[in-house]
């Protein structure tokens, strides 16, 4: 019999029912909740008469809405200041842990859950967030669902399920110093294009991969919904292991080593197939710039502005020409040319203690260009705390940068922290779309330390371009 | 859910590839608590453009919505479903679509329709040479039909998505008749979760 890959074992664990002519009823091991996507959801249980089956199996934080001002200042909109409030009162009815803002444990629902380690190997992971893909690092079966969906497993704990194809994306060889997981994840969705992964769970392998942090490896699965797939996964090692040793929600002594050894089995079988394979060379990457409104819109910062010449449709040519016009871009400019108004270091893509410490790294010392708004928004309190023992908070103050509380903030502005219409912006986030970061705002994602750099050069630059 | 035979009306082109769910719905209206009132929403930044195509009056009051490659990218958002609703579309047609947007759309009724890019060109083509033309999307027989045209095609859809439009059935009912077997399911894998764990520290 062949092997069986890492999602078809984490798939097939995690069957309740295979009902004839239907999907197959997976159980869902961990249901992450925020305020966005829930409140209709809770409100569906109370139309029905039903309950939440597993309070236990269920985490909720506020992240989306919240203002990154201190938790002393007050929600001034009233409407996202509302959906603040109903959260803390369907989880106080249903008897959901909430980490409220402010809360010590507060932040990115996807930050969180790894960092206090409820999100651990061999589970099946969801949230009403499509960047639940993110847990995939830990070998995890992660992904976003729809607020149906989020009622569905808050009454039932299970979610009925297809089995998805498999893809793995084996990236070979070693990044570059200076090239990180952003850029690597970058350059696969540029090669995978936004639908490329649709239908399946890609699986993350090959040197550069495993040579990566936990943290690289969540920026790397964060992404995989911008290649169309709804899970990335990576194969557990020590890495993983040691990760989760002692973090809150992780068993201690004995246990944990029990929890280790059953762990480790999360890998593919060494005979196991993929539907699709693709193959990277991680020494050919380097820094990496979107230029559009589509995260596979995205070029070498060494690069210049597409033309619709360079198309190979007429849809495509459209769609450059489009962007091209949304983003105020000229073809053939090159991006180090390119000036930012705005710098966003945050997201839960890229706002973990190793992507501030990057960060903090270039801008140390050197101070943010004129007129250009920098702010840091550390993904959690946990983060936030973590930062400011190591004085990173002073780092960025000192260059001129805000240091803010945790949030999802400017990637998607529900809150406050928005672009005003024609402002462009630097941002380690995960999303490019028109109006993603307030409406008319120009978004370029880059990597914490392309962010950092661009901040202190006022245009798009790579951290050795910026003298002290 | 209310169940969904068939949809007919006037269809609109949008035309444009990686239409994602931030566009359908941007973020602001994602603050509010209830279900209903997104219509006002859908497409809001791109309705402020007086020639975007649904500010035409030619296409008002239309039912169908034609999009092209990859419709429905991104987030997670089914107040993107919500939104298309409530304004009054209640199928997309488009060669491709973002996998959580159409699964959501599932589990709200609105009709998902996949055809092939050649295919819908002709539907395209069909509908801004006359507007008006009236479009049937019939979820039994799976065809897509121009009935003045004498123009039709066959689409798929995977037989419980279309067994629940049909019908109209409520999907957490029907994983509750699994009961038993999820009980049995947690009696395996019994014990104190991460979640207990942390809350009792």
């Amino acid at each position: 019999m062949a092997g069986r890959t890492l999602y078809d074992k984490l798939f097939d664990e995690h069957v309740v029912a295979t009902p004839s002519g239907e999907p197959t009823l997976l159980y869902i091991d961990l249901h992450l909740v925020h305020e966005v996507t829930s409140p209709q959801a809770f409100d569906g249980l109370r139309l029905n008469g039903r309950r939440v089956r597993r309070p236990d199996r269920t985490l909720a934080t506020a992240d989306h809405n919240v203002p990154t001002d201190p938790p002393s200042v007050p929600v001034a909109d009233p409407v996202s200041r509302r959906q603040l409030e109903v959260l803390e009162e369907n989880c106080a009815e249903f008897g959901v842990t909430l980490y409220p803002r402010g809360d010590a444990n507060q932040g990115i629902v996807h930050v969180i859950g790894p960092e206090l380690g409820v999100s651990q190997p061999g589970m099946t992971i969801v949230c009403g967030d499509s960047h639940t893909s993110t847990h995939g690092a830990l070998g995890a079966l992660a992904f976003g669902i729809g607020t149906s969906e989020v009622e569905h497993v808050l009454a039932t704990q299970t979610l009925p399920q297809q089995r998805a194809r498999t893809m793995a994306v084996t990236v070979e060889g070693r990044l570059a110093p200076g090239v990180g997981a952003k850029d690597l994840v970058l350059a696969i969705i540029g090669r995978l294009g936004t639908g490329g992964g649709a239908g399946h769970v890609i699986e993350y392998r090959g040197e550069a991969i495993r040579d990566l942090s936990m943290e690289g490896r969540m920026t790397v699965c964060n992404m995989s919904i911008e290649a169309g797939a709804r899970a990335g996964l990576i194969a557990v090692d020590e890495t993983t292991i040691e990760y989760l040793r002692g973090r809150p929600g992780v068993p201690e002594g004995a246990a944990f080593d029990e929890a280790a050894a059953r762990w480790r089995t999360y890998v593919s079988d060494d005979d196991a197939a993929f539907d699709v394979e693709v193959v990277i060379d991680a020494s050919a990457l380097s820094p990496r710039v979107t230029w559009g409104t589509n995260p596979a819109q995205v070029v070498p910062l060494d690069g210049v502005v597409p033309s619709p010449e360079d198309a190979g449709s007429p849809e495509e040519r459209d769609a450059i020409e489009r962007a091209l016009a949304y983003m105020g871009l000229t073809p053939g400019t090159p991006l180090r040319e390119v000036g930012v108004d705005v710098v966003f270091i945050g997201s839960c893509t890229n706002s973990r203690l190793e992507d501030l410490r990057a960060a903090a790294a270039v801008v140390e010392g050197r101070t943010v260009a004129p007129g250009v708004r920098a702010l840091v928004v550390p993904g959690s309190h946990r983060v936030k705390a973590a930062a400011e023992a190591e004085g990173l908070d002073r780092v960025f103050a000192a260059a001129g940068f805000e240091w803010r509380e945790p949030g999802c903030s400017m990637c998607l502005g529900m809150n406050p922290d928005q672009l005003r219409p024609g402002q462009r912006c630097a941002s380690t986030s995960n999303r490019n779309f028109e109006g993603r970061q307030g409406r008319g705002g120009r978004t370029h994602l880059v990597s914490p330390a392309v962010a950092a750099a661009t901040a202190v050069a006022g245009r798009f630059a790579a951290p050795a371009e910026v003298a002290p | 859910m209310r169940p969904v035979h068939v949809v007919e009306g006037r269809a609109v082109p949008l035309g444009r590839n990686d239409v994602d769910t931030d566009q359908i719905i941007p973020s602001e209206w994602l603050k509010r608590v209830e279900r209903t009132g997104f219509g006002r929403g859908l497409f809001s930044e791109w309705r402020d453009d007086p020639d975007f195509v649904l500010n035409r009056p030619e296409h008002a009051g239309a039912t169908i919505l034609l999009g092209a490659e990859r419709f429905g990218t991104g987030s997670s958002r089914e107040h993107a479903v919500w939104a298309l609703l409530d304004y009054g579309f209640e199928a997309v047609v488009a060669s491709s679509f973002g996998d959580i947007f159409a699964n959501n759309a599932g589990k709200q009724g609105l009709v998902i329709v996949r055809l092939e890019a050649g295919a819908l060109a002709e539907l395209v083509a069909l509908v801004t040479g006359d507007p008006a033309r009236h479009v049937v999307i019939d979820v039994e027989r799976l065809l897509v039909e121009v009935p003045d045209a004498a123009w039709h095609h066959a689409f798929d859809l995977d037989p419980m998505t279309r067994e629940r439009l049909l019908e109209g059935w409520d999907d957490i009912g029907l994983s509750l008749r699994h009961e038993a077997e999820i009980t049995a399911y947690e009696d395996r894998h019994a014990g104190e979760t991460p979640v207990a764990r942390l809350a009792a520290r």
